[in-house]
């Protein structure tokens, strides 16, 4: 039900992405404020969060291709499904499943969580958790993501906002018909996650779910662009700045994750001077409102050999 | 003992999630054996292979914090996906999110180190090719060059886990793990899940002493399932 065969290359990738004004993962914790590392004051966008957004994406691209159905739905998109065309693959695999009495719990399960995988995007990426007795239930997905880091500490600000119209009589006659309320933004921030595909979860003839190239090709693209169809009051101005995709030659990799995201690097500019981030020198620089007061590299020199990179 | 390893784990977070606090998880202080067996398994494992660890020792002082995420509450049911499965459509099979929304928070580990020492024994499924030496050097060989099967993870997912091994002979990463840190009574800990007996979870009473986990001398003290 893809296009193209599963994968069979190790992936790792950095994701720069930058909000200006806005707020780009509430924490439930601390009254929707921007989730902040409490020690550092560095901004952090949850793994959760990002998927949601890919998700989201994936089912506003390609709501009409077979295969890449999204199992867990955002409520809002909902009204943007269409009627899908199913007639044309699935005729082959009811008939199998009809003729073929299952000749283990095992097998059954598998075959349950194959067809899953088939046709929904999010579980063939991200895996999912299916309730059966048997452990080929649970799928484990090839796309594992962390939680995302502003490369410096950000500045929570509290805006209060009127409105000139209440919700209830009540509030119109004790507050004159207006009412008060409250946006957290930062005014500017730029992240950095970090991503893993483990080639073997794809491909692996029993563990893997079948997730292809072009699945893969189609997670670089929504990372891409899930900022564009992401707008909202809350958000501000989010974008992504810089993908930076490291392809091994091999399934298990051909040079340890950390050195390659290593390789990546955001510095502070300022006048045309580029510093390291944290840099005693930056100190008295004026704080970073754009993109424009960083800059990123990617150091290609000595990269391990069987890795390409691929920037988007 | 002859084919121990010692691989070099470290992450910016871990959640090795309490089983009696799984709702709103709260990590243990330390790495379990579990989740050590895990990260070693995600790099070289056979059926012919039982990971089996010695020693845990933990290099950086013992932190939390507490982060809280919108997850759901369901998970897939088994008789929903075979209907739809027959039916030939996916119709009502998706979650919808904002019905199934429940907020949960974690309390993580930050910033943590750790050695893993370990060893393995070969399974009854071992064939006559599985030799320890060859296993134990593709073990080796994989780990040196940072290469996994899958990456490991600290506990969950989101947390990836960098490795490097420690090859033989090597000084062990230094510790900054405070002196108040260094003796600690860690309590009952998962030892691991003994998938043979149907999936019980075997508890045992783990200490740290001197920064070190040594889980073959606390496990001689005694577990309970």
């Amino acid at each position: 039900m893809t296009e193209s065969a599963a994968l069979t290359r190790r992936h790792e990738f950095v994701l720069f992405f930058d909000v200006t004004n806005g707020n780009p993962n509430g924490d439930p914790d601390a009254g929707n404020l921007p989730r902040l590392d409490p020690e550092t004051n560095r901004g952090l966008v949850s793994d959760v969060a990002l998927k949601r957004k890919i998700r989201n994406y994936v089912a506003l691209a390609r709501s009409d291709r077979p295969g890449h159905e999204i199992y867990m739905r955002d409520g809002a998109t909902l009204n943007l499904e269409h009627k899908r065309a199913w007639a044309a693959i699935m005729p082959e695999v009811t008939k199998a499943e009809d003729f073929k009495k299952p000749p283990k719990e095992e097998a059954k399960a598998r075959e349950l969580t194959r067809w899953m995988c088939a046709n929904f995007w999010d579980i063939r990426a991200f895996g999912a958790v299916m309730t059966t007795q048997v452990n080929a239930g649970q799928v484990r997905g090839p796309v594992q993501l962390t939680f995302a880091t502003s490369v410096e500490p950000v500045l929570p600000l509290e805006i209060s906002i009127t409105r000139l119209a209440a919700t209830t009589e009540k509030d119109a006659e004790d507050k004159g018909g207006r009412t008060m309320g409250r946006k957290h933004i930062i005014p500017y921030g730029l992240y950095r996650a970090h991503g893993f595909v483990s080639a073997p979860l794809a491909s692996h003839p029993v563990k893997g779910t079948g997730f292809s190239e072009a699945d893969l090709e189609l997670l670089f693209e929504a990372m891409t662009s899930m900022f564009e169809h992401d707008r909202s009051a809350a958000r501000g101005e989010m974008a992504t700045r810089r993908l930076v995709v490291f392809r091994h030659a091999g399934a298990l990799g051909n040079a340890p994750a950390q050195d390659l995201f290593s390789k990546v690097q955001a510095w502070r500019v300022h006048k045309g001077e580029r510093r390291a981030i944290g840099d005693e020198q930056t100190d008295n620089w004026p704080v970073a409102r754009s993109f424009a007061d960083y800059a990123i590299t990617v150091d290609r020199d000595g990269l391990p050999e069987g890795i390409e990179v691929i920037e988007r | 003992m002859s084919f121990g390893v010692r691989l070099h784990v470290w992450g910016e977070r871990a959640c090795f999630t309490r089983p009696e606090t799984k709702v709103e998880r709260v990590s243990y202080d330390v790495m379990t054996p579990s989740a050590a067996r895990g990260i070693l398994e995600a790099i070289h494992w056979k059926p012919a292979l039982l990971w089996v660890v010695d020693r845990i020792h933990v290099l950086k002082p013992i932190r939390f914090q507490s982060l809280r995420r919108n997850e759901v509450d369901a998970k897939i049911g088994a008789v929903t996906a075979e209907r739809a499965m027959r039916a030939g459509s996916t119709a009502g099979l998706g979650l919808v999110v904002e019905e199934h929304r429940q907020q949960r928070a974690a309390t993580l580990l930050v910033d943590v180190a750790y050695v893993i020492e370990a060893h393995f024994t070969l399974t009854p499924r071992a064939g006559a090719e599985d030799t320890p030496a060859k296993h134990a050097s593709m073990f080796n060989r994989r780990a040196a060059a940072g290469q996994c099967f899958h990456r490991p993870c600290l506990g969950t997912r989101e947390f990836a886990a960098d490795f490097a091994l420690l090859p033989e002979g090597a000084p062990l990463p230094g510790s900054r793990l405070p002196p108040d840190q260094r003796d600690r009574d860690l309590g009952w800990m998962l030892h691991d899940i003994d998938h043979a007996a149907g999936g019980v979870s075997r508890f045992f009473r783990a200490r740290l002493s001197e920064g070190v986990l040594d889980v073959g001398r606390c496990l001689a003290e005694g577990t309970a399932a």
